[in-house]
Parts: structure tokens; C-alpha cells; sequence
């Protein structure tokens, strides 16, 4: 049952969540959502689809993912901390989904989608290109062809990426205009959408965009907490005091911590990319650093400046490189539910380092930059609390940054 | 009457159709579009569209995605574009000035405070492309109260179910896109565009005009015959964009329209 005050009943019927969210569309593309939502009405109370996206998750994605408790991390910690300090960590192991990250877990419900609404063509945008081949891997899993905008100075930074995605038989189009990263590949996926309304079907890589996106991302997204929950109960017979997870868009964060929003006694923390630092105007942290506008579909926390242009956005994850924030973490930071603090891509590379060294797991740069969170918070708990952090994706496409971060030369 | 229905009434007296002439302020560089403004009324535009330049114009093709990056990187400010209608509304006391854009500069500083500041600067309309009807109440209302018309957008995409939603609050005229895609770049066929504005003119005793993909005199001829306006603005962008910003290219370019608009009906019977 769905209390009338439960922090899960978001959106409204409007997709709004509180004054966040909504369908700031160009009137070519609000008919497209609104079939959208009624497509995914159908689909939300048919048991064909919810088998067809259970069976795919189970078989081609390879979930349930494991909750693995991260005692590595956790003794080197403590060993930091003063003495009865420093909680229990569980790493969620998205990064050992199929494609190397959570993604892949909204691409499958959302071509699910696209095949019900008789869609013939696939679109979506990608910044370090992780979106990107979870997304041309359904298409080739499903047959249909697919279309990567792509900003060409990312296309030129992540070359493995682009590669993987032209193996799975993607179309990739390096995208010129502004600043050439994922802000500017999202317009240009955008401006190809309202000119293929017919046939094109847009699987937005994150839970932000117009209504009903930031929803159905977070309901496709939202494996990660119902599992996570089940397999903590399993583990430690209780709910975890904390739960962590990077903020880009924030897709694995909200999948995360939605199934646990009323349970009070979980404490969440969402970590957003500081870059050079929160004093300087080289980050990613919209909700830290910004302020409330609307961009790409939706009201949203955004980086902009004082006549709302929107201003470039920068973190060493090319993930969490994003000017913008998705509406549901907008509402829960103002309504205080979760707390987001920014994490420099300098604390990120440490954690990144420390992950490696005592786990034995090379993590994304976007999940280091939780484990950098909980770095910081872990001498301020007791030993017998518990954490779960996600661990949303596995870093291998991370390792040229890293090294260049590093000053060595590959 | 607004000037926008005052405009429209007098040239359906005239039986002739609206030449909306667009230029993005600012481009290329705010002290150029004052003249360039004066250049296009002496051409003959009926009604001016000025565009607010965002960041991201994500309906916007090339052309007037470049206009609205030399604008910015030329220091356009809000301050600028609202001083760029304040002057142009005392040099022309009588010709409409529609401000078209995004939402998030018209909403940077709250609508309450769009609102005011378009009723200083005297302008009538705004179009803005990223709030649909469904979102009306982060803009509408304060425009409204203040009497600034409101321009919707109808599109292909617009059916005869949802049409009553989309006219709810509009005024001053109704902007069909003529085709699904973004401006600039290609036009639907007369037929196509006649049939829609009757649909459309089913519905709504507005002013029909029509936009996207306009670069022709014949084309604009063709639809001044069977639309209240003929909507042009990447054309004349990318004409001020060849001259270097030099207005003479603007009003050029839009005598040749204003010509074929004005034109178009004659010896035709309605």
C-alpha cells in the first residue's frame, strides 16, 4: 500500500516532484510523452512485461548483483579512525552487471518499451559512452538500429568506448555544437528526436529529462535498493544506517535509495562531483553549487549563471560531468530526506587508488567518488553500524584517465 | 487590443498575411541589433521576433544555434536584450515585438520578474519553446496579469484531441511549425500546410502564422496565401550572419519577402 505522505508516491500526476520535474518539452515532442506515459501505464500493470524484464535481468544481465561486504575497505578505514569507529561497508556490485555498469539496467525496460510502442529506431546520448553501449548492446540484443550522439570532444577522449559501440553496430555521431561533451550531445539527441517523432524512440540515459523519465528510469533503476535491501536483512538481519552513491544524473543513486526512502532510520548520502573544488568553477555539482531552473525537460537543480545560461560542468568522471541533476534528488535535497556533499576529483582518485589497493576492484571513477564519501564519513560511525555504498560501476574504461591523472604514461 | 491583434486585424483588412521577421539578439554583438531591428521594419516586417539567446537551443538549427553562440560569447545579458526592446519600442511605437526563447533565461530571475521587466521594455508576445501548455502556470499567469500575449506553438504533431489544451491561454496569434524537426532546415508542402492552418483555424479565432523552414520569397508567397502570417528567421539570420551583422543585409532580404508576402493574394480570390 502507498501512504498518502510516503517519500515513494513522487510524482504527481503531472510528473512533478514537489516543484521539480514536469515536461518542459517543445510542443513537437509533448504528444510523444504523453503516449509515452500511457505505454508505460500499460506496461507497469502487465505481468508479460514485468516477466520479459525480470527474465532479461536475471539472463542477460546476470542480476541479482551481489552485496558484497567489503572488509578490505572497511579495515583500512578503521584503522584511520579513532578507536570504536569506522562502520561495516557492503559494496552493491553493479559493476558486475553485464556492460560493466548499472546502466544497462534502465536500457533493458526502456527498449522493452520502445518494442511495445511499435518503435523501429533507437536514439540516445552519451558522455564517457557507458550509456552509450548499454544502449547499443539492447539494440543489437533486440535488432533494432541505434543512433549515439556523442559531444566530439568525448568521442576523442573515449575511444574504447566508441569502438565498443560500433562493434555492437551503433551508428556514432560526434556532435560539434557548444561545448562538444554530453549537455551538447542530449540537444543534439533532442533536435533528432523532434525530426523522427515517428519512428524514433529516445532511451534517456539517466532519471532526468521530461516526464515520465525521471520515473521510470528510477522504477527500472530501482533493482539496486530492492535487492539491496533484501540482502542486507539477509546478511545482518537489520536496515543499513547509510546508504552512499555518486550523483551525476543520478540514476544509480535514486535506484539505490528509493526502495529504503521510508525507512527512516537509513541515513543517504549523495556525492556529487566537486572537480577542482566547490570554491572554483570547475565542478559538476549541480545541487551544491547551483540552483533551481529548468534544462533538458525538466525543473532541476542546474549550473548557470545569474541570466540562467547554463555554465560547463567539470569532473574527472566523465559520468557525473553534467551541469544538471535529476528532479527526484532536487526534492530530496530540499526536502532533506538525503544529504548530497561534492566530492574533488583529487579525493576521487585516492579512494579510486585505496579501492584498488585493498578490495582488489578497480571501481568506475563515478562510484570513487562514493567511496571518497564514505572515506570521509566513516571515523564520524560507531563499529556496529552499516553502510551500503554503490558500487555502480567497474573502472576498466577509466584506467587512461586515471593514468594520465597519475602522470604515467601508457 | 495588444498590438499583435491590432496588427493582425488591420492586415486581414488589407488581406494580406504578417511578415514575422526573426533576429537573435545580440548577434553578433549587442550594440548591432538596434539597426539591425530598424533595417527589417524599413523592409517591411509587420512583426519582429527577437530571439533571447540560450546556451542550449535545443529546437534551433544551425544557423540560429551559431547566432545564439556569437550572441553569448559577444556578452549578451538579459539587461541587453530587455535595453534592445526598450529602444526599439521608442523608435517604433507601433510595430509588435515578440520575445522568443527557452525557459530557463525567462524564468532565471521568477516569471513575476520576466513579467515586469517585458511591460517596461514594452514588449508584446513571448514564445517560448520549452513550456508546453502543461506547464503554463511557471509563465502564463504573470504574463497574462500583465497583459503580454502568450504565442503557443501548434505542430504536425498537435492532433485535433489535444489542440483545445494547447489554445487554452494562448493570444495574440497562434505559431504553426510546419514540419516535426528543428528550424531552419526543411519545409512541408504548401498542401500540407494549407489543410493544417484550416485545422487549426477550426479551432481558434487567432491569427494563424506559419514558421520553419521559410527561406524563399515563393515560399513565404505560398503561405501568406493561405496563412495570417509567414514566419522567417533562420533566412535572415544566416544573410545578417554572410554580411558580418551589416543591417543592409537584413533589410535586403526582407524587402524581397515583404514584396512576395504582400504580393501573394493579389489576383487570387479568397
Amino acid at each position: 500500500m502507498t501512504l498518502a505522505n510516503s517519500l515513494r508516491a513522487q510524482p504527481d500526476a503531472d510528473g512533478h516532484f514537489g516543484e521539480f520535474g514536469g515536461r518542459y518539452v517543445a510542443e513537437t515532442l509533448m504528444p510523444l510523452i504523453l503516449d509515452l506515459e500511457r505505454e508505460y501505464r500499460r506496461a507497469q500493470s502487465d505481468p508479460a512485461f514485468k516477466a520479459e524484464f525480470e527474465g532479461l535481468l536475471k539472463h542477460y544481465v546476470g542480476r541479482p548483483s551481489p552485496l558484497y561486504y567489503a572488509e578490505g575497505l572497511t579495515e583500512a578505514l578503521r584503522k584511520d579512525a579513532p578507536a570504536g569507529k569506522g562502520p561495516k561497508i557492503y559494496f552493491k556490485r553493479e559493476d558486475l552487471n553485464h556492460t560493466g555498469a548499472h546502466k544497462i539496467n534502465n536500457c533493458i525496460g526502456q527498449i522493452l518499451l520502445a518494442i511495445r510502442m511499435g518503435k523501429k529506431r533507437i536514439i540516445a546520448e552519451t558522455g564517457a559512452g557507458q550509456h552509450g553501449v548499454a544502449t547499443a548492446t539492447v539494440a543489437a540484443r533486440f535488432g533494432l538500429p541505434c543512433t549515439i550522439f556523442m559531444g566530439a570532444v568525448d568521442v576523442a577522449r573515449q575511444q574504447p568506448n566508441v569502438f565498443r559501440m560500433k562493434l555492437l553496430g551503433a551508428e556514432v555521431r560526434p556532435v560539434t555544437s557548444g561545448a562538444q561533451t554530453l549537455k551538447d550531445a542530449m540537444n543534439e539527441a533532442l533536435r533528432d528526436w523532434v525530426a523522427n517523432v515517428d519512428d524514433t524512440f529516445y532511451i534517456i540515459g539517466t532519471a532526468a529529462g521530461p516526464h515520465p523519465y525521471p520515473e521510470l528510469v528510477r522504477d527500472f533503476q530501482s533493482v539496486i535498493g530492492t535487492e539491496a535491501r533484501e540482502q542486507i536483512l539477509e546478511a545482518e538481519g537489520r536496515l543499513p544506517d547509510l546508504l552512499v552513491a555518486a550523483v551525476g544524473g543520478g540514476s544509480n543513486a535514486i535506484g539505490l535509495f528509493h526502495p529504503f526512502l521510508d525507512d527512516a532510520d537509513v541515513a543517504m548520502l549523495g556525492i556529487e562531483a566537486a572537480g577542482h573544488g566547490l570554491d572554483t568553477d570547475k565542478h559538476a555539482a549541480s545541487l551544491t553549487g547551483g540552483r533551481p531552473g529548468v534544462l533538458h525537460g525538466n525543473r532541476t537543480y542546474l549550473l548557470q549563471d545569474e541570466d540562467g545560461q547554463i555554465t560547463e560542468a567539470h569532473s574527472i568522471s566523465a559520468g557525473l560531468d553534467y551541469p544538471g541533476i535529476g528532479p527526484e534528488h532536487s526534492w530530496l535535497h530540499e526536502i532533506k530526506r538525503v544529504t548530497y556533499e561534492g566530492v574533488t576529483d583529487q579525493e576521487a582518485m585516492d579512494a579510486f587508488q585505496l579501492c584498488c589497493r585493498v578490495e582488489g576492484i578497480i571501481p568506475a571513477l563515478e562510484s570513487a567518488h562514493a567511496i571518497a564519501g564514505i572515506v570521509r564519513k566513516a571515523r564520524d560511525m560507531n563499529e556496529d553500524q552499516v553502510v551500503i555504498l554503490n558500487l555502480s560501476g567497474r573502472g576498466d574504461k577509466d584506467i587512461f584517465t586515471v593514468a594520465d591523472s597519475m602522470g604515467v604514461k601508457l | 487590443m495588444s498590438r499583435l491583434a491590432d496588427t493582425f486585424a488591420r492586415l486581414k483588412a488589407e488581406d494580406r498575411a504578417a511578415l514575422v521577421a526573426f533576429v537573435t539578439a545580440g548577434d553578433p554583438s549587442p550594440a548591432h541589433t538596434p539597426a539591425i531591428l530598424d533595417a527589417i521594419v524599413a523592409g517591411g516586417a509587420d512583426v519582429i521576433e527577437l530571439g533571447m539567446p540560450f546556451t542550449d537551443p535545443m529546437a534551433d538549427g544551425p544557423a540560429i544555434q551559431e547566432a545564439n553562440i556569437r550572441a553569448l560569447a559577444a556578452g549578451t545579458k538579459t539587461a541587453d536584450v530587455l535595453a534592445i526592446a526598450k529602444g526599439f519600442r521608442e523608435r517604433h511605437p507601433n510595430v509588435p515585438l515578440v520575445l522568443m526563447g527557452y525557459a530557463n533565461p525567462m524564468l532565471s530571475r521568477g516569471a513575476d520578474w520576466f513579467a515586469q521587466a517585458l511591460e517596461e521594455a514594452g514588449i508584446d508576445g513571448v514564445i517560448c519553446v520549452d513550456i508546453p501548455a502543461e506547464e503554463d502556470a511557471a509563465l502564463g499567469p504573470p504574463l497574462r496579469a500583465k497583459g503580454i500575449d502568450l504565442v503557443r506553438l501548434a505542430t504536425p504533431t498537435t492532433d485535433t484531441a489535444r489542440l483545445p489544451a494547447v489554445l487554452e491561454g494562448a493570444s495574440g496569434f497562434l505559431y504553426y511549425v510546419s514540419v516535426a524537426g528543428i528550424t531552419g532546415l526543411q519545409q512541408a508542402a504548401t498542401d500540407t500546410i494549407e489543410a493544417a492552418v484550416a485545422r487549426l483555424k477550426a479551432g481558434t479565432d487567432l491569427p494563424v502564422a506559419v514558421g520553419f523552414g521559410v527561406r524563399t520569397p515563393e515560399q513565404a508567397a505560398a503561405i501568406a496565401r493561405v496563412a495570417d502570417g509567414v514566419v522567417v528567421g533562420s533566412a535572415i539570420v544566416d544573410a545578417l550572419a554572410k554580411a558580418g551583422g551589416n543591417p543592409e543585409a537584413g533589410r535586403a532580404l526582407v524587402a524581397i519577402l515583404a514584396g512576395a508576402v504582400r504580393e501573394a493574394r493579389v489576383g487570387v480570390t479568397a
